[in-house]
């Protein structure tokens, strides 16, 4: 059977040797007009005058438009109706899209969008968590607080209390291959549009709205983005929007793409918090009672903000029964680039802090923070419910754990590190396990739905088609081995073809992990179909059931007949038997109420445990990783070379979250790194010395697509291995427990070095 | 608009061009070469990486910063010159697949050619050979298992490609001489060496650079001349060669040599752009300051030298008189006794937040002679006179060292930015000093 097998990418051919098109690669026709748009220089603001004669002189400029020209919508958010394409009035953020410059080719588009003269009335800017606090500038009339149990009453109880508080820096995605987005104007007003989107739907409503049109009159394509991470969830909007309009007004082809620098200026990030803890817990580190408090930076609208959030109260209990707990939510308004999905979606700020919090409950107990951990993670029984009331009926996670410590060989080595700190004063080793539970399914609970259609040809060729996007993950891959499972037949035989609203509507965005459990179990419904027609033609012929005609090996076998694929295919067609069917999934056994903080939002929890070790120079606070060892539950694989995949590289993207990579805004609200010259992603020499990954061999409970498990964000958060392993070198530093904030840059461990022996820097 | 000829993938071209037109933008929109892909359009990200044939051997560059003219008389083959004329994958390609080395793959023709090269070249310090190509998917672990697994495999005779016989260009001179003459006539006129800084003020700032000339054809600024007391190093040589130069005589200087920008950067920029372009960082002047380097300077048929520490006046301001250029530095020869620092966010492929660069003489344990330079701590790359005055005279002992550490609080009072606060930039730079007389083992050859 193909599912299970480590087959590479789909495209990995196409990949190596520069074929694989993204959408700037697209042959474009002749006359294609290129965009870029005039930003907005100040981070709060009324435009008192806009001067763009010069803009429309500029050589090659074919037509500028401002938010007047636009014909219909003037809005790209993805649902709150508060994020106009183009500036109408008010400025909310430095990089905001003012007006839209359209010229012949991409450098003259961007050398005429520098020259708008616009003039601005300054507003106050509130640019920090401290400053929105202040003004009340918030979305959502109050904090979500959810609570079980009494947690002060608990707390106050305990034997012993600690509080303290973590900044959570934001995170750029930095997908290679920047926002793009093309537009091809049909006949009758219509638009076929190509976008480098996980969300093609979203892209086909917000370009409809923009058009007048009806979701009918759009299509939009998707064969690949070159990385997505949750940053063309919906941030790829504008780009389309901008495409389509700009089409309409021009009659031509229209194509956008931001520089690095304007993307990076421009488009939202994760969410950047700052949690305060309170927690009571007992001498064994069990915690009694836990107060968080969440303020979360969410920019200038809404996008995504409020499930961000909700799922970072979602995920304060990592893998941690908290028998008492409160946690109270503040999602604030900014002048700043309006925070977006980020791979983990609030996840990662969440669980983060509750490791701190574990870490810390270790240092004021003298004890192996791993020892803490393991006295606070859920019972394999069953027994014991999250504090949104979910009973956690799969935790996996004190088997998983305690593996991960043998086979790293846990112990000894935090023995090993000690010795050397003992007789090491200036490079300082850490280690550190952490764990990670994480719930899959859309928290918006209809999102949990997919679709998929497959197409038989005469010739036995199988075209597959399903409403997920390939961003590199492998999902193409994964749900082609569903289909080729399902037919019995070589995944040579199926063609994996573009994600295309017009073969399947109505389709949620590929994210939250979910791409392979929605579209795979999708793809199968609709091979099911097909294959359950083949069987009742054969199964009559043969006077049996269709139970007992079999697909193996490209054949079909039933009685002592034995036929090629391709010989029951032709029989079919001439038969008259549709070889084509759609095929549909929705998520089961899901409720949620998001107010009340009650419910069952996740179909089932996905784990994982990560150890690193580190090293760090007290004289300049320089660290690297020396080993990182995981194991990673994903259920029975799809595919375990694509899963190893999205393990290793969700690990060392959330390692960089937590160490190199750092956005710093000036005073007026003016993003200072916004290029990879000063925003250091990872790069080849940061990935851990030593790094082995495994994964953990049992299936998944729930039913899910092979039961296998979802892969795309969990492992992110093994990357808090690093962040732990740091404050714990840190802590072998002097007496204090490190608060070690994130991201833990060379910067901010000299300083936590220093605080050790009493110097603030 | 010039002609210039080069091959491409094999196959001769003239190709009229303008003169600052990107290699990178020419094959996507005039050659549809798709496969080179834009990722930053700055040279940080190498999703354009190609690679670039002259006189010396394949090296890998960044096409988005790579100007036409520099092609001229070379050989460059992008990615979809990597596999065969049949078709025959590379072993690089091979391995990229069977290892799962690609998963969106937008960055993976920049690898695939740095595979290459460093394959072709018989490289396998990989983490090094790969530092200037980012991926955002993979963690790099299956790409570097890839690049291990290909290592063994032999060279495909098809990347060896002939250079054209070209014409002379007006806007490259080919000696020291002809730029002379031709600069003093043209004061105004922007220099290009590798084009690495220049680059960007084509495709971030969007300026107008004419007129230009290119550099990189005067041979007579390439020399590196080991005498008894001295190494003089030519403008136009690479950091790229000065680092192969450098590594016998004074290792650590190399060792900064390494992680100054990337593979693909390095192959491109020069030291006398390094020097000229005036970077209060400057990547090389501090160590070339702490060894006493004395600067060339060249006006049409008048030469001047001076110590390479006068030549920074202030910020992006520098002793450089119009049609002046910088045609040599020479570094005394002396016992290696350099230590570089450098301190960046991210270790490899990094600007240096503080880069200190430390020259020590002791003897009967008292010290002789310091000489101690910095980048980014001040406006341009400086001495620490305070500290080194602290150190000259005293016994070489903590004691010493750490009044030394306070003066560098006189010596500096460096900015706060998005790389460092000014704080711990003092805090780092002292601890670099007390690194350099503690000597403990250095943080990379840590094993867990």
């Amino acid at each position: 059977m193909t599912v299970a097998k480590p087959l590479p990418h789909d495209a990995a051919l196409l990949h190596v040797t520069g074929q694989a098109r993204y959408v700037d690669d697209i042959p474009a026709p002749v006359g294609t007009l290129h965009l870029a748009f005039g930003l907005s220089a100040v981070a709060h603001g009324r435009i008192t005058g806009m001067d763009l004669d010069a803009v429309r002189a500029a050589p090659g400029v074919v037509a500028v438009l401002t938010a007047e020209d636009l014909p219909f919508a003037n809005d790209v958010s993805p649902g709150a109706h508060d994020e106009p394409l183009l500036a109408d009035g008010t400025v909310h953020y430095v990089g905001q899209p003012i007006f839209l410059v359209v010229a012949e080719t991409h450098l003259a588009a961007r050398k005429a969008a520098r020259l708008g003269r616009i003039t601005y009335e300054e507003l106050p800017a509130l640019l920090t968590i401290d400053q929105a606090l202040a003004a009340d500038s918030r979305f959502e009339s109050g904090p979500r607080i959810w609570s079980r149990g009494d947690a002060a009453a608990a707390i106050a109880i305990a034997p012993r209390m600690i509080e303290g508080t973590m900044e959570i820096g934001g995170q750029e995605h930095f997908y290679l291959e920047g926002q793009a987005a093309f537009a091809l104007p049909q006949e009758n007003g219509d638009v076929v549009v190509q976008s480098s989107t996980q969300h093609p739907t979203e892209i086909q409503h917000k370009v409809a709205e923009a058009l007048g049109l009806p979701m009918s009159g759009v299509r939009v394509e998707v064969r690949r983005m070159g990385g997505g991470f949750g940053g063309k969830e919906s941030q790829g909007n504008a780009l389309a929007v901008a495409c389509a309009v700009a089409a309409r007004a021009t009659g031509r082809p229209c194509k956008m793409r931001y520089d690095r620098d304007d993307d990076m200026v421009i488009t939202g990030k994760r969410h950047d918090f700052r949690i305060s803890y309170r927690v009571g817990y007992d001498d064994q580190g069990r915690v009694q009672g836990i107060e968080f408090l969440h303020l979360v930076r969410c920019g200038w609208a809404m996008d995504l903000s409020l499930p961000v959030a909700d799922r970072a109260m979602l995920h304060a209990d990592n893998a941690y029964f908290l028998p008492h707990v409160r946690i109270e939510s503040h999602r604030l308004r900014t002048n700043t680039q309006s925070a977006t999905a980020f791979r983990g979606f609030g996840g990662p700020q969440g669980i983060v802090a509750v490791e701190r919090v574990m870490d810390h409950i270790a240092h004021t107990l003298n004890r192996d923070p791993l020892e803490v951990r393991q006295a606070n993670f859920y019972a394999p029984d069953g027994s014991q419910s999250t504090p949104y009331g979910m009973r956690v009926t799969d935790s996996i996670i004190g088997d998983l754990a305690a593996r991960l410590a043998e086979t790293s060989d846990y112990h000894a080595r935090r023995r090993a590190v000690a010795e050397w700190n003992a007789t090491n004063p200036v490079l300082k080793k850490g280690i550190a396990l952490t764990p990670v539970k994480f719930g899959i399914s859309f928290t918006l609970s209809h999102l949990n739905q997919a679709g998929a259609l497959v197409h038989v040809y005469q010739d036995g060729s199988i075209h597959l088609n399903h409403g997920g996007t390939e961003m590199g993950q492998g999902l193409f891959q994964k749900v082609a081995q569903v289909a080729a499972a399902g037919f019995g037949v070589d995944i040579s035989r199926v063609r994996i073809s573009a994600t295309d609203t017009g073969k399947v509507p109505n389709t949620s965005a590929t994210a939250a992990s979910s791409g392979s459990d929605l579209n795979g179990m999708a793809v199968k419904a609709a091979v099911d179909t097909i294959r359950q027609r083949l069987a009742e033609m054969l199964a009559q012929e043969h006077q049996c059931a269709p139970a007992d005609v079999h697909f193996a090996d490209d054949r079909v076998t039933v009685g002592g007949a034995d036929y090629t694929f391709e010989e029951v295919i032709h029989r079919a067609y001439t038969q008259r038997i549709s070889l084509s069917a759609t095929g549909f999934y929705k998520t089961p056994d899901l409720s949620w109420d998001r107010i009340k903080g009650q419910g069952r939002p996740f179909f089932y929890f996905a784990y994982g445990a990560a150890v690193s070790e580190v090293v760090l120079d007290t004289l300049t606070g320089e660290s690297r990783i020396l080993r990182t060892d995981i194991l990673h539950d994903v259920g029975a694989s799809l595919n375990p070379a694509l899963d190893i995949g999205q393990v290793e590289g969700g690990f060392v993207q959330g390692a960089g979250w937590l160490t190199t990579e750092e956005l710093v805004w000036d005073d007026k609200g003016r993003l200072r790194t916004h290029a990879p010259s000063t925003y250091k992603i990872p790069a080849c020499g940061d990935r851990p010395r030593v790094f082995n990954v495994a994964l953990w061999d049992g299936p998944n409970r729930a039913d899910t697509i092979y039961k296998s498990k979802a892969v795309g964000e969990p492992p992110f958060m093994h990357g808090i291995s690093v962040l732990m392993a740091l404050s714990d070198a840190v802590a072998a530093c002097g007496p204090d427990y490190p608060a070690l904030d994130g991201p833990a840059t060379a910067e901010r461990l000299l300083r936590a070095v220093r605080r050790q022996v009493g110097h603030e820097l | 608009m010039m002609e210039i000829a080069f091959l491409l993938n094999g196959a001769p071209l003239r190709v009229q061009a303008d003169p600052t037109r990107t290699l990178l933008d020419w094959l996507r929109e005039e050659r549809r070469l798709t496969g080179t892909k834009e990722g930053c359009n700055e040279g940080d990200c190498g999703a354009c990486t190609v690679m670039v044939t002259d006189e010396d051997g394949p090296k890998t560059l960044n096409a988005c910063i790579l100007l036409l003219p520099q092609l001229h008389g070379k050989a460059v083959r992008t990615v979809e010159g990597i596999a065969g004329p049949g078709g025959e994958l590379h072993p690089v390609q091979e391995a990229m697949i069977t290892h799962h080395g690609s998963q969106c793959g937008f960055c993976t023709p920049g690898f695939v050619v740095s595979m290459a090269v460093a394959h072709k070249l018989g490289r396998q310090d990989f983490d090094d050979q790969l530092a200037g190509n980012l991926c955002r998917c993979t963690g790099y672990a299956p790409i570097i298992r890839a690049a291990k697994a290909a290592a063994d495999a032999p060279v495909p005779e098809w990347l060896d490609d002939p250079l054209p016989e070209v014409a002379h260009l007006p806007f490259r001179p080919e000696t020291a001489d002809e730029l002379a003459e031709w600069y003093l006539a043209h004061p105004e006129a922007t220099l290009i060496a590798g084009a690495t800084d220049v680059g960007l003020w084509v495709t971030k700032d969007l300026r107008d650079l004419a007129p230009v000339a290119f550099l990189n054809g005067v041979r007579d600024l390439r020399g590196i001349e080991v005498t008894e007391n001295a190494i003089r190093i030519g403008a136009c040589v690479t950091i790229s060669e000065l680092g192969r130069a450098i590594g016998p005589h004074y290792r650590s200087f190399a060792e900064l040599i390494r992680r100054y920008g990337s593979v693909q950067v390095r192959n491109a920029a020069t030291i006398g752009g390094n020097i000229a372009n005036g970077s209060p960082i400057g990547d090389s002047p501090p160590a070339l300051i702490a060894l006493g380097a004395v600067l060339h300077l060249r006006r049409g048929t008048e030469r001047r030298s001076l110590p390479l520490e006068e030549f920074f006046l202030d910020y992006r301001k520098q002793d450089r008189q119009p049609g002046e250029f910088v045609e040599a530095v020479t570094i005394p020869r002396q016992p290696d006794r350099l230590a570089c620092y450098k301190l960046s966010k991210r270790f490899d492929q990094d600007i240096s937040a503080v880069c200190g660069c430390f020259n020590v003489t002791v003897a009967d344990g008292v010290v002789q002679d310091a000489r101690i330079a910095f980048g980014g701590m001040a406006g341009i790359p400086k001495r620490a006179r305070a500290a080194e005055a602290a150190l000259i005279g005293q016994p070489w002992s903590e004691a010493t060292v750490s009044a030394a550490q306070t003066a560098l609080e006189r010596d500096f009072t460096p900015l706060s930015d998005m790389r460092a606060s000014a704080a711990y930039r003092i805090e780092a730079a002292k601890g670099m000093l007390m690194r350099y007389f503690l000597q403990p083992q250095p943080v990379l050859e840590v094993q867990a």
